[in-house]
């Protein structure tokens, strides 16, 4: 008698276990969906969990007003289709009220504004816990990123006080005002993502697949050509118009396109398994600094 | 998904301290596995110049956080990933020094296997014994005993046998079911991916090769059903009108459609009428599957409650002797009371009796000293408010395993394995 399952079985089963144990612990969760591959497998996931019924609780989107148009449309038919109900937390709105102030310069992002944002809606809509796309692969603050993840009442990461977890065992007990981010995909790698979406037939934005688009170049990056970004003279004179993809999907700003000839979810796969770079080495928020998302965790960014 | 050319993960936990080499022999793995990204390696290399390092220094590779780059440090459990052709790995990355007993024992508590690094100039020493009884009391089905630096000791058989018999002369105290020695050299490479032409005298595999090829088909329990209802699936939708779904994840047993079943509390019985998941039936399901099962009956069943077979049920019982390591600077409470999970159940509890506290060092049982604070392994006598269902943690890790949680600060501060 043999019994194993496939490792993107199981990853799928540990998975779907955290999403109903948040809808279990919690009375108020909410999944944070950002139009990026990941957040679209958390979808598909909570899907499968809670199958045949729906999504027992609501999608929010920060939305900086920095997006690629497309996202926006992905967002709008997904969440049509799941039947699920969709909460917009506006950056370009908060701007507007105050609550935050817009960057300066040509570098400026609206990335780290989210943080301010994402922490209003909370507090708004009286959110307990929010289950993020976030992956432990990604970069080595997320390493040490747990299931279930505490936030104080001003939302901000202890790194050096995370609650232990052990067995299958997750303690969402909390007091009132504080909420907990929950990671259900902590353990996926990139490649895991990638194969386990086309081995379920996943639909994803076109931005994923090679496209031509009209790019510059800066600090080694390809940036979409928008009025989003400035630019200066020299990289005006620069754009050009070539076949490049998104490897990860953020706003317009700080999302670095890849040269790429993958039209299909296999092609990608070809390429992500003999990628020589790290995927967040296209993003131009991890690169201020070598601490740029330990210290942005800290203070409640995804 | 069969297209795709990983069958398996496998768990695994490393213990050793900086100084055993554990964070070169990641390093080492995750570089000749090819798991390690351009970028990634460029910063390491740039590090290793500025700090005037002759090579590379793969060590860094795993440097996690600032406050730990800093002291340099690890202070908590690092997940680190990486696959070969066969499998998919995820290390659980522990440090070692004593304090940190609680984070090893949440590294090891979903391990497969255990790697516990030697110096193979120092031989067995404290730590190693210490590394050696917690993979135990924990139950990770495979020990692989890594004797490192074998460069340093001029890669003598000699060193290796004797660290190994060391090893051996104490581990027959312990319960551990498998364990395996191989002499290595992370630095250089020796016998972790590549075999080594430096000891012709070693037969076995090297430590990727044993990682990769090491049995764990039988590290779930297949034999006793037990079904921790976790959540209930109602759809309220006018297609799925009566739809009454326990979905859960099994944690032991195999269950099949048709199968007569037990419910606990209650002590009904019923039929599975479906095995469901959103990508149709399943004929049987298994650990560590998750899935909804369909009774014939209609029962009033919630979260908390557990399916199993009639003619093969958990202890349910109010009373448990349970092994317990500390987690909390807070000393745990005699006479306290705490909140207990337990699989999907969850109720309240009171420290009744400490039997006695482990050395984790000697593994002598100090019935006098009943102080447990962080870090401690003892053993106590607890009593819910309601009763459990449970197995032995040797039966079962899922089903014999619990966390006490403080009811004034929410802090999980303890792990307890069931007797």
């Amino acid at each position: 008698m043999s019994y194993h399952l496939h490792h993107l079985k199981e990853l799928e089963a540990e998975s779907i276990f955290i999403i109903r144990e948040v809808a279990a612990q919690f009375e108020r969760p909410a999944l944070l969906f950002s139009g990026g591959k990941d957040s679209i497998l958390l979808v598909h996931l909570a899907k499968k969990a809670f199958y045949p019924a729906r999504l027992p609780f609501p999608l929010l989107h920060i939305d900086t007003g920095h997006n690629f148009q497309e996202t926006i449309e992905f967002r709008d038919k997904l969440v049509q289709e799941l039947g699920a109900r969709l909460i917009v937390g506006s950056v370009e709105d908060a701007i507007r009220r105050g609550l935050v102030a817009e960057e300066k310069g040509y570098n400026a992002s609206r990335n780290y504004l989210q943080t301010a944002v994402l922490l209003e809606e909370i507090e708004k809509n009286r959110f307990d816990a929010a289950i993020g796309g976030a992956r432990r692969d990604e970069e080595k603050a997320r390493a040490k990123e747990r299931f279930f993840s505490h936030r104080d009442e001003f939302g901000q990461w202890d790194p050096k006080n995370q609650r232990p977890e052990l067995w299958n065992l997750f303690n969402g007990k909390k007091h009132f005002g504080e909420h907990f981010r929950v990671f259900p995909i902590s353990n996926w790698t990139e490649l895991d993502v990638w194969m386990y979406l086309a081995a379920e037939k996943v639909e994803l934005p076109n931005l994923y697949f090679a496209h031509r688009r009209r790019v510059f170049e800066r600090d080694g990056m390809l940036l979409a050509d928008t009025d989003f970004i400035p630019k200066r003279p020299e990289e005006e004179a620069a754009v050009r118009e070539i076949t490049v993809r998104c490897r990860t999907i953020g706003d317009m700003t700080c999302t670095g396109l890849w040269l790429s000839e993958a039209a299909s979810i296999e092609d990608i796969i070809a390429e992500v398994a003999t990628a020589r770079k790290t995927e967040r080495g296209s993003r131009a928020d991890d690169k201020r600094s070598e601490t740029a998302m330990e210290d942005r965790k800290k203070e409640g960014y995804f | 998904m069969s297209d795709f050319k990983h069958t398996e993960l496998l768990r695994f936990t490393t213990a050793g301290s900086v100084d055993d080499g554990k964070s070169t022999l990641i390093g080492r793995l995750l570089y000749d596995s090819k798991s390690i990204y351009e970028d990634q390696y460029e910063a390491v290399r740039l590090t290793s110049e500025r700090r005037g390092e002759a090579e590379v220094n793969l060590a860094l590779l795993t440097d996690g956080l600032k406050a730990e780059r800093e002291q340099g440090i690890t202070i908590d459990v690092a997940y680190r990933y990486f696959s070969t052709p066969r499998r998919k790995f995820i290390i659980a990355d522990t440090p070692g020094h004593i304090q940190y007993t609680r984070n090893m024992v949440t590294g090891a508590s979903t391990a497969n296997a255990a790697l516990i690094l030697i110096d193979a100039r120092n031989g067995v020493v404290e730590q190693t014994r210490r590394h050696a009884f917690i993979a135990s009391l924990l139950q990770i089905p495979h020990l692989v005993i890594c004797i490192n630096k074998m460069d340093l000791a001029g890669y003598s058989e000699e060193v290796y046998e004797r660290i190994r018999q060391d090893f051996e002369e104490f581990s027959y105290k312990l319960d551990v079911k498998d364990v395996h020695f191989i002499p290595l050299s992370a630095l250089r490479g020796d016998n972790v991916v590549e075999k080594s032409p430096n000891m012709p005298w070693y037969g076995g595999p090297t430590l990727l090769y044993y990682l990769e090829h090491v049995h764990i088909g039988s590290d779930h329990n297949f034999i006793d059903c037990r079904f921790p209802v976790q959540y209930v699936v109602r759809p309220y939708s006018d297609e799925f009108h009566d739809y009454r779904g326990y979905a859960g994840r099994i944690a032991g047993g195999v269950f099949k459609k048709g199968d007569r079943v037990m419910l606990l509390p209650s002590g009904f019985t019923s039929t599975i009428a479906r095995i469901d998941t959103y990508d149709g039936e399943l004929e049987e399901a298994y650990p560590p599957m998750s899935c909804t099962i369909l009774l014939e009956d209609d029962l009033d069943i919630s979260r908390g409650d557990m399916i199993v077979r009639e003619n093969n049920q958990p202890r349910v019982e109010q009373d448990l002797e349970v092994m317990v390591c500390w987690f909390n600077e807070r000393p745990m409470q005699m006479g306290g009371k705490y909140t207990v999970l337990h699989t999907a159940r969850e109720a309240r509890c009171i420290i009744k009796d400490i039997r006695y506290k482990l050395d984790i060092n000697t593994l002598h049982r100090n019935l006098e000293d009943k102080d447990i604070r962080m870090n401690d392994i003892a053993r106590i006598a607890i009593r819910t408010t309601k009763p459990l269902f449970f197995d032995s943690y040797r039966k079962n890790r899922i089903t014999g395993s619990l966390i006490f949680v403080d009811e004034a600060t929410n802090e999980t501060v303890g792990a307890g394995m069931i007797i």
